[in-house]
């Protein structure tokens, strides 16, 4: 099959490729660019692992092709961190919290997560739920994910933790 | 002392050691999505498979054609079962003493089973190579219900073993059946039955479900013909049983067959069983010589790899007029789908169903199951669950509640009435087990003062009054479940798999400066694992759990375990590695007494080393006596420092809980709220609350989900409805209630550390307790039972037709 030339910036990084023009972006990042934290759960855009951020978006990445992303900026889990390796908030949060479980949803919910607390800095509770409503967890019952990304909040916020009334 | 010195609590915070919430050791790769899941494995030249699958539930196939898909560029070969057949492989025996189809042979039984295997160059050319297999069929009638599976004109379906009058437990009484298996005093429950002042019978379907992790099955098997070794990377929660199943079927010595379990993406029951896409894998890779993986989409993992429940139950408990349960009946009609793949101990083929007594005194019981093949998927796996035990307790806790609701009592205090008291334990069930020990009544009455249980019906009655003059359409469910486990399978007298008793191990190795490698038979996949083990090591060896690393899932260096499945892994393995510690911990008290150049007895161990006895300054710390066994141990001890334990428990553990959920429906729409859910579990001691906290969370979830919703359903054609997560229900945020956890601590007597296991009380406490809530909301309006999955549409169905 021919292929098709793409450009797009991952993590900070500038990339080139020829791909095929059905080659999902999840495909493309997991065994082209090795960034292999984006996970496959469905294929069908229900459970969010393989959650990216596309130009400020939050984006499932099994629903696009590569060549949609042509241009794009493109930050996975793998550019979380800073480029130190300093952890993000939320990925600190996420194992004091007791946030995840199997691991296989973490990526993208943290991904989620990040654009999540750049919309709205401050999500109550219920905000939080509905922003991570396309993120399936089959391990953690999403009680701890939700404190985990409260604490996240209140860490960037540099405001001391406070649990939320349930 | 100066302030320096720390104190004894502080040398204890150090360890980390057990009852502490530890942060978890796994979490620092996977949250940079650094985890090492089967997918991410990239080898060179490696291909991969994919299947063609049966498009019809039952029929039989008169031609395959592969040539437009072999002249598809890329594509490398299509294996068909007239290629297993000559290998013998066209069959695998299954874990519950049948065979299973690994490519379908001349007969397909189930819609979505295995016809071909494509291997090719990447996924996408083996999914179009697939497609451009042409298989012919002639469709035959299907079998689709359970209750029809016996009768004299039903569909033949398994012709490879119509003759076989005997079955791996027993005769056969039809063509269509599996086993009858029956357990208890039948003629004394016949004749409690028949004396009793009131009897209810209820017939309770356990609908088919999925485990549904959220990585499907995968493999990658790569054949090194030079070295004559296979190496089986895959998401195995018993990676070192299907060592040995890779190593039989394949003819290949056990030594030179490497199964490795890397990081799995959640297992639920899913991940035990040996399923047809490892077979292929292995084959093709043997075939072709390179290294072939294979990965499932989410509808093969729904449709294909290992439903769970499909039980059908017939109920009946019998009692005194003042609520003194007299004796219980049960049968079974248990729906195996088209092979029986159920993934039990061996002896077990309706797993440890005979629990179904629950945690009451019931002097006399009989339980009778009979298993039938029909044309669904295979399997019949332990869904969050320990061997149907979620259904035996769904039977119980649903018949105590027909029972209050008979007998006109409140069903809190039926139970309390009826439960084995503490006194009693161990105690001998009516159906053969022995409970190590519960405290029921406590946990009972903490979770009914902690709810304002009183409160909560007064509330109810007069909201039934409002519903019933007509002020309000909403009704009040209060449901409550008071559950027993028996987990940590399981004693070698009366458990095995394939022949080899489920006992587990632990290997302890501590290295001069101080550093230990543990390694386990069990495999987690998000339990924690790496995380908890290393708090028993901790805190028996006096060693901080950041120096210990724990290893799993690489059957060349791990020692033999059977896995991780039916909360086995804290009774079984979490008790080898407390045996292993403490064998390492009687030879560091040898050393440190020669160190101290005192007798061994003059010495003991102090949190983090040992002292002499009534000098607590003269001691030495495991540090010291760590570098000392390999220095200059005593003389005529071997130097080093490390143990193997291979554990046998001697019985089960019995695991408990008193959950409670208050849920409001509106019988207009069939929407419900989960107002509240608490949930009491007591699973002995307690290793890291952190992580029993978390354990409950997600089980209740995978609980609320299969008491709501989740349901893998067939129409009559046998066609699978539903099978992706557009339709098969998984909870997002936003419907999960929020849970409040409780806990009592009732030790097991029998356990090194006292320790049961919680992995699966919340999911098999849970499912009653959603359910009961449900029918208790409906009750006084006469209804007695609605079957699960109670989903909106089917409670507005049901209000409908209650004339609500």
């Amino acid at each position: 099959m021919s292929k098709v030339h793409v450009k797009l910036t991952v993590n900070g990084k500038a990339h080139e490729a020829l791909v095929e023009p059905r080659t999902l972006l999840v495909h493309f990042l997991r065994e082209d660019l090795n960034l292999t934290g984006a996970h496959v759960g469905c294929e069908t855009g229900h459970c969010g692992a393989c959650t990216v951020d596309i130009d400020g978006m939050s984006v499932k990445s099994c629903t696009m092709f590569a060549v949609q992303a042509d241009g794009a900026d493109i930050l996975t889990i793998e550019g979380v961190a800073a480029p130190d390796g300093t952890l993000h908030a939320l990925q600190e949060s996420f194992r004091e919290m007791h946030g995840l479980q199997c691991g296989y949803c973490t990526p993208g919910m943290i991904v989620r997560a990040h654009r999540l607390l750049q919309e709205n800095p401050r999500p109550t509770e219920a905000e939080i739920r509905a922003g991570i409503a396309g993120n399936l967890c089959r391990c953690t019952g999403y009680q701890n994910i939700v404190k985990a990304i409260q604490h996240a909040a209140a860490t960037l916020a540099g405001e001391p933790f406070q649990e939320a009334a349930e | 002392m100066n302030d320096m010195t720390p104190t004894r609590e502080e040398r204890e915070a150090k360890l980390q050691g057990m009852g502490c919430k530890r942060k978890r050791v796994e979490d620092v790769r996977f949250t940079q999505g650094r985890g090492q899941y089967v997918d991410d494995l990239k080898l060179p030249g490696m291909l991969f498979g994919d299947f063609v699958r049966s498009t019809y539930a039952h029929a039989r196939i008169k031609k395959i054609d592969a040539s437009a898909a072999l002249a598809l560029p890329g594509v490398k070969a299509v294996l068909t079962a007239a290629d297993l057949k000559p290998l013998n492989l066209h069959y695998m025996p299954t874990l519950a003493g049948d065979v299973q189809a690994v490519l379908a042979d001349e007969k397909v039984l189930f819609q979505g089973q295995e016809v071909a295997f494509v291997i090719a160059e990447d996924r996408y050319v083996a999914a179009d190579a697939a497609e451009l297999v042409e298989v012919e069929y002639e469709e035959l009638p299907p079998l689709v219900d359970p209750f029809q599976a016996m009768a004299e004109d039903a569909p033949l379906l398994r012709e490879d073993i119509k003759d076989k009058t005997e079955g791996a437990h027993g005769p056969r009484k039809h063509y269509n059946h599996i086993f009858d298996w029956q357990i208890g005093d039948k003629t004394g429950t016949d004749a409690a039955f028949q004396g009793a002042d009131v009897t209810i019978k209820e017939m309770l379907s356990y609908h088919r479900t999925h485990p549904s992790p959220l990585e499907t099955c995968q493999c990658v098997a790569s054949m090194d013909k030079i070295r004559g070794e296979l190496t089986l990377w895959g998401t195995f929660q018993a990676p070192h049983v299907i060592r040995t199943v890779a190593s039989m079927l394949a003819g290949i010595p056990e030594h030179k067959v490497h199964v490795i379990a890397p990081d799995i993406g959640g297992g639920f029951g899913n991940k035990v069983g040996a399923y047809p896409g490892y077979i292929c894998s292995v084959v093709a890779s043997i075939v072709l010589g390179v290294p072939v993986k294979w990965v499932e989409d989410r509808m093969e993992n729904l449709s294909t790899t290992s439903f769970a429940r499909d039980y059908h139950m017939t109920t009946e408990l019998a009692a005194t007029k003042d609520g003194k349960i007299t004796a219980m009946r049960v049968h079974v009609l248990a729906d195996h789908g088209a092979f029986d793949a159920c993934a039990d101990p061996s002896k077990w083929p309706a797993g440890f169903m005979n629990i179904c007594t629950g945690s009451y005194d019931i002097p006399v019981a009989h339980l009778a199951v009979d298993g039938v093949y029909t044309n669904k998927a295979p399997g019949g796996v332990a869904y969050r669950c320990s061997f149907r035990v979620t259904e035996a307790v769904y039977a119980i806790e649903r018949a105590i509640e027909i029972l209050a609701q008979k007998l006109g009592m409140d069903s809190a205090e039926l139970r309390m009435k009826n439960f084995i008291k503490a006194e009693q334990f161990p105690y001998q069930s009516a159906l053969g087990w022995e409970y190590d020990s519960g405290d029921y009544h406590t946990a009972m009455r903490k979770a009914l003062d902690t709810v304002g249980y009183d409160a909560l019906r007064a509330e109810q009655t007069a909201k039934r009054d409002a519903f019933r003059r007509g002020e309000t359409r909403e009704i009040m469910g209060i449901g409550i479940s008071f559950f027993t486990e028996i987990v940590g399978a399981g004693p070698t007298r009366n458990c095995d798999i394939l022949g080899i008793g489920m006992f587990d191990s632990a290997e302890i190795r501590i290295h001069p400066t101080g550093g230990v490698i543990a390694r386990m038979g069990t495999k987690s996949q998000g339990q924690g694992h790496e995380t908890t083990y290393a708090q028993i090591i901790a805190t028996e060896l006096g060693i901080p759990a950041d120096d210990i690393m724990i290893e799993e899932g690489n059957t060349d260096t791990a020692p033999y375990g059977l896995g991780t499945y039916g909360s086995r892994s804290t009774p079984v393995a979490g008790a080898a590695t407390a045996v292993a510690a403490r064998k390492i911990k009687a030879k560091a008290q040898m050393i440190a007494a020669h160190m101290l150049e005192v007798h061994h007895d003059d010495v003991e161990f102090d949190i983090d080393g040992f002292r002499v006895k009534g000098l607590p300054e003269k001691r030495k710390s495991m540090k010291e006596i760590v570098w000392a066994a390999y220095n200059q141990p005593p003389p005529n001890m071997e130097p080093g420092l490390e143990a193997v334990s291979y554990y046998d428990p001697p019985n089960m553990t019995y695991p408990f809980g008193a959950y409670l959920c208050v849920m409001d429906i509106d019988v207009d729409t069939g929407v419900y709220k989960v107002r509240r859910f608490y949930a009491l579990d007591d699973c002995g001691t307690r290793i890291n609350p952190m992580i029993i906290e978390g354990q409950v969370h997600g089980g209740l979830t995978e609980a609320f989900a299969v008491a709501m919703g989740q349901e893998i359903r067939y129409d009559e054609q046998g066609n699978v409805m539903g099978a992706s997560f557009m339709d098969f229900f998984l909870p997002t945020a936003v419907e999960t209630p929020v849970w409040e956890t409780d806990h009592t601590v009732t030790p097991s007597p029998h356990h090194p550390i006292g320790a049961k296991g919680v992995g699966e009380s919340p999911h098999v406490g849970g499912v009653p307790c959603f359910s009961n809530a449900v029918n208790d909301a409906f009750a006084f309006l006469g209804s007695t039972h609605i079957q699960m999955p109670h989903d909106h549409w089917r409670i507005w169905k049901a209000a409908r037709a209650l004339g609500a």
